[in-house]
């Protein structure tokens, strides 16, 4: 009886197996590293840092990935059953193991400080004095959004002057004489900053600009802040990214991002009639 | 001491004998074929879902015979489409995964692997089952009241979900969604006091708790984790239950009013306090799902390997690791949610920091392989195909854990992809592993190898088209619960791999059809299984295959030694079974 | 079989490592092949000190105490809120927790007396018990009498949907452990307890005891609001 002297055998469903995760592998590793399934194009300031965070991660995870999945591929094939031939007797290795324990934990720990960085930069720091504060509210099934006007102040909301015209009951006495309302359209200006409120009247939504990396919830009950600049000028797709209810798919609006002050001052003027 | 055992347990007739029987083998297969029956209604969701997601909105006018609301005129509702996403998720997260894996694998193999006659409360075990089976019903109820079936996803947000006038499906068909869960709560606690107790009391002799094969402390683990976390959730959901009937305001807050301007009669609550509870409880559920299949996918690779499973030690500190540390990890659900960012960081911390266990195991089981003598049978087969899906999903979970690439990732399908590798694919693995392995033990017979192995190969293939392409996806931006992806144009490069991944599911879905004839076509066809078909060491292949009532003889087994003797130096065999003494061990070596 | 702790080193060890091509863990001796055991020799049986009655309550106490921590986070969270609006707690209260806690102390008597074997004391005391548990429950149906006399419903407050519901649900349990106390007073009237059997009384009285505590947090929570 071989007492585990031997090598083990490469076994046709060794082979099969191994070949698989192989392949596998290697399919995995080229949709990440081809851009042809890449994020959306990147158009706002914080992104570059926020896909930046991405990168690293996938770095770290890929090569986690394919090493790991290559080992087993490795062995699979590679450690057959060989007739009666026993495998290796062995099951522990405590200095193995605290070696890769502790390389993982320290690979963790530099992941963590780095994405932390970053969600600190975007969650702690306070929007610029001068951005343009817009807000944004998420109702079943469409995105109103909301200009201060020239007083730079938003008007009240009474529930009691909800209507069809009227979707967020604004008070059209005192601030909210000049509030600018639209409902599925958003303006904001090339590299200023925007602040968006994100309000909802019913359930939770969630503001989501794919381009601008920006997404975060909009919560009954409470006003969400979070703001953004945008680098570059265009029309964006903006989707609500939690479901709402049986529409939530179509849920979305319009993001107009002006080269300049005056085509974004014009716009406002066009909204004016429908005050 | 026969005749005393005859005369201790009578002949039952059939009704006693199989159906209301307290027989824990039995109760066993009672939850995992209603649970298949569960995963066969699940996985047609998913396929229907997978026809819209692949072309969306195309006209179908067989289905519309089928479903004449939810394909009104021929095309899918939207409202349709949620209530599959809804229902697909509830049904198998608690319906088969909770309960194939507790329920199924925890009834017939506790008192088996441990060397006892039954469970600690035969009688709880079988009220266990039955409220199992009422709430398996119930959740079917909800596709047919009027509205449909809940739209709210699994995870039920308030106030969506606390409001019925929000949508269609959340009225009746929501609340017979909460009955539903809570008798499933119940089922589920009834089912680990009885574990718990099982486990720390009727062990046999020399079965001390480090000889444990690591199916049962998965199993042990898992039990605590349930009578922590479903209370929980039941406590949530009355609560919610109270917002919906008796018009109390936990979760919804003021000054809401409908599509239509009519205001909601509720004020003061806070939509987020039901994210905090339910996953205080749903991130734990994860784990309840798979752990059981961690533990016994280690097992079989260890018994086909035919080698000792690597740092025996280290796979149960992990496991209680990863256990105590689910229930500080929940806020990573709820990065964007308006939560204080500050949580964002320490949520992001305890998440990553249960990446440590999870990398261990993984470790471990590829430890396992190095230096074995493979035997590639179906159970090993899908054993591997669990490590694979496992190392991918949870590689994957490092990105949503991390709160700063969460951002572009959150409720997109890269979370569909990854959860669904983690915790649906990976247990489904080892669920598929347990069965093939342990088959002969329910029933005396054998599935049938080939078609397992034809069974294997397609699902293994098909999971990884099905669900590795959705990381993609993800990242591209498609949002998940999304009933026609066409609505949006940065889409556009993914409307072609979500047709490439249905005709994946479709293949795949099919190839479970070989699975479900296989398994009941060898119930009575299978060639006749021994005591110990696989040649593995644990107390339930001691006894004649399927055990008699009260498992084992006249004497209960002694057990000698733990449960990974593979390959022991110097044995006969290259495995020794736990019972056997260590002087015929040495005797063999002569 | 005292001997077998000696099994391990008379196992033949390969001479080399045999698949590791030189590279890897080495092949330890399997020191403690049979392992993962921590030491127990195999003919002591794996005894748990607790018997499975009492794990089983204790588990369903863990139960308990997690459904009502579940209560108490989302009471909490919701204290902060703008909209929490204290209400009154109706005074009864007060008399409820001392018959509550009065209960417990006569399940209490009841234990030693029956520990101590003195069935005819312990008979005397556990039907107190029942009665005043019994009290207590019609108290606590009282208390929300008070409640909706001076116009506090359960949609009027958060705090007095807590008030409701907290009450409520701890009161369900107690129906429970009623059921339970009359059951056992039925028992001890039959003498079918002795002080060496009587696990019921103890595994009751232990049930008891932690409804009266639980009873006594949800109290203080509610009236520190």
């Amino acid at each position: 009886m071989a007492n585990g002297v031997g090598t083990g055998k490469v076994t046709v469903p060794g082979v099969v197996l191994g070949g698989l995760l192989a392949i596998f592998v290697v399919i995995s590793t080229w949709l990440f590293i081809t851009d042809r399934y890449w994020f959306t194009e990147l158009s706002s300031e914080h992104g570059a840092s926020l896909d930046g965070v991405f990168i690293a991660v996938l770095i770290v995870t890929g090569i986690a990935f394919v090493a790991t999945q290559g080992l087993l591929a490795y062995f699979v094939t590679r450690y057959g059953a060989n007739g009666d031939e026993k495998a290796s007797y062995w099951h522990d290795n405590p200095k193995a193991e605290m070696i890769l324990i502790g390389g993982t934990a320290l690979t963790l720990t530099i992941l963590v400080f780095y994405g932390q960085l970053v969600w600190y930069d975007i969650y702690f720091t306070d929007p610029p004095e001068d951005s343009m504060v817009v807000e944004v509210t998420g109702q079943q099934f469409q995105w109103v959004f909301r200009y201060p006007g020239i007083d730079g102040e938003f008007g009240e909301r009474n529930i009691s002057l909800v209507s069809p015209t009227n979707f967020i009951g604004l008070d059209r006495n005192g601030a909210g004489a000049d509030d600018i309302v639209a409902l599925g359209q958003m303006h904001a200006v090339l590299n200023q900053p925007v602040t968006v409120l994100l309000r909802s009247t019913d359930v939770i939504h969630n503001f989501h600009v794919p381009h601008l990396r920006v997404k975060q919830d909009a919560v009954p009950g409470l006003t969400i802040e979070n703001h953004f600049v945008a680098t570059i000028a265009g029309e964006y797709e903006i989707a609500c990214a939690e479901l709402c209810g049986a529409n939530h798919y179509r849920m979305k609006a319009a993001l107009t991002i002006d080269e300049t002050e005056a085509e974004f001052d014009q716009w406002m003027e066009e909204q004016l009639p429908f005050q | 001491m026969t005749t005393h055992e005859e005369h201790a347990h009578p002949q039952l007739g059939f009704v006693r004998k199989y159906i209301f029987s307290t027989d824990h083998k039995i109760i066993g297969v009672q939850y995992i074929i209603t649970a298949m029956s569960m995963a066969v209604v699940g996985g047609i969701l998913s396929m229907l879902m997978r026809l819209q997601l692949g072309w969306p909105s195309a006209p179908s006018p067989t289905l519309e015979g089928i479903f004449p609301t939810g394909f009104a005129g021929g095309i899918m509702a939207p409202e349709f489409y949620l209530s599959l996403v809804t229902m697909h998720g509830t049904i198998m997260v608690f319906f088969l995964f909770t309960a194939v894996l507790t329920g199924g694998f925890g009834n017939f193999l506790i008192p088996l692997q441990i060397g006892a006659r039954d469970m600690a409360f035969p009688f709880l075990n079988a009220l266990s089952y039955w409220t199992f089976l009422l709430s398996c019903i119930t959740i079917l109820g909800a596709l047919f009241v009027e509205g449909g079936a809940p739209l709210g996803g699994w995870t039920a947000y308030a106030p969506l979900s606390a409001l019925p006038e929000m949508g269609p499906g959340q009225g009746d068909g929501m609340t017979l969604w909460i009955v539903a869960i809570a008798l499933f709560t119940a089922s589920g606690l009834m089912g680990g006091l009885n574990y718990v107790t099982t486990l720390l009391t009727m062990r046999t002799k020399g079965m001390s708790m480090m000889r444990l094969p690591l199916t049962q402390w998965a199993l042990f683990i898992t039990a605590i984790l349930g009578t922590l976390a479903f209370p929980v959730l039941l406590a949530a959901g009355i609560l919610l239950t109270f917002d919906r009937i008796g018009g109390t305001s936990f979760f919804v807050p003021a000054g809401l009013y409908t599509a239509s301007g009519v205001a909601v009669e509720h004020s003061g609550g806070h939509p987020l306090l039901w994210q905090h509870l339910f996953w205080f409880f749903g991130h734990p559920e994860v784990y309840i799902v798979l752990l059981p299949a961690m533990g016994i996918a280690s097992d079989i690779l260890s018994t086909f390997a035919r080698k000792p499973i690597f740092s025996y030690r280290m796979m149960v500190y992990s496991m209680s690791a990863i256990a105590f540390l689910s229930f500080i990890v929940w806020g990573h659900h709820m990065f964007l949610s308006g939560m204080n960012p500050i949580l964002g960081s320490l949520f992001t911390v305890t998440t990553l920091l249960i990446a440590i266990p999870s990398a261990v195991k993984t470790f471990n089981w590829i430890g396992t392989l190095w230096g074995a003598r493979i035997q590639f049978t179906v159970p090993m087969l899908f054993a591997v195909g669990f490590v694979s899906t496992f190392i991918s999903g949870g590689l994957s979970g490092v990105f949503l854990g991390t709160s700063a690439s969460d951002i572009a990732l959150h409720d997109t399908y890269f979370v569909v992809g990854h959860f669904h590798l983690v915790m649906a694919v990976a247990p489904l693995f080892a669920a598929f592993a347990g069965i093939y392995f342990w088959f002969p033990k329910m029933f005396g017979r054998m599935m049938n190898m080939t078609v397992g192995k034809v069974h294997f190969w397609i699902s293994f293939i098909g999971v990884n088209c099905v669900f590795f392409p959705m990381h993609a996806m993800g990242v591209v931006g498609h949002l998940r619960r999304i009933y026609d992806p066409t609505q949006y144009l940065f889409l556009e490069p993914v409307y072609g791999m979500n047709q490439f991944i249905s005709i994946a599911a479709f293949i795949l879905g099919g190839a479970q059809i070989l699975f479900i004839g296989n398994f009941f076509a060898s119930i009575w066809l299978g060639p006749k299984a021994g005591k110990n078909p696989w040649n593995a060491t644990t107390l339930e292949w001691t006894v004649p295959s399927p055990p008699g009532h009260g498992n084992f003889g006249p004497e209960l087994p002694v057990v000698e030694r733990w449960a990974f003797d593979y390959g022991l130096p110097g044995a006969k065999e290259d495995f020794v079974m736990q019972t056997e003494a260590p002087s015929r061990v040495e005797s063999g070596s002569g | 079989m005292p001997t077998i702790t000696q099994e391990v080193t008379t196992v033949p060890i390969p001479d080399r490592p045999d698949v590791l091509d030189g590279f890897g863990p080495p092949a330890r001796p399997p020191v403690d092949a049979g392992g993962g055991d921590e030491g127990r020799s195999p003919g002591q049986g794996p005894a748990f000190p607790v018997s499975k009655g009492r794990l089983a309550l204790w588990l369903v106490l863990t139960v308990v105490a997690m459904l009502f921590a579940g209560f108490s986070s989302a009471y909490i969270v919701l204290r902060a809120v703008p909209a929490w609006e204290n209400v009154a707690l109706p005074g009864s209260l007060w008399a409820n927790t001392f018959v509550l806690l009065g209960s417990s102390v006569t399940m209490e008597w009841t234990r030693r007396r029956m520990a101590q074997g003195n069935t005819a004391s312990a008979k005397k005391w556990m039907a107190a018990t029942t009665a005043l548990g019994m009290a207590f429950l019609g108290g606590q149906i009282l208390a929300w009498n008070q409640l909706v006399n001076a116009g506090i419903y359960l949609t009027s407050t958060l705090h007095s949907s807590f008030l409701y519901i907290l009450t409520g649900v701890h009161a369900l349990h107690l129906v429970g452990g009623i059921g339970a106390l009359t059951a056992i007073t039925v028992q001890i009237f039959k003498n079918r307890y002795s002080a060496s059997r009587h696990e019921p009384v103890t595994l009751c009285a232990t049930y008891w005891h932690f409804m009266d505590g639980l009873w006594v947090y949800l109290f203080l929570l509610l009236a520190l609001a």
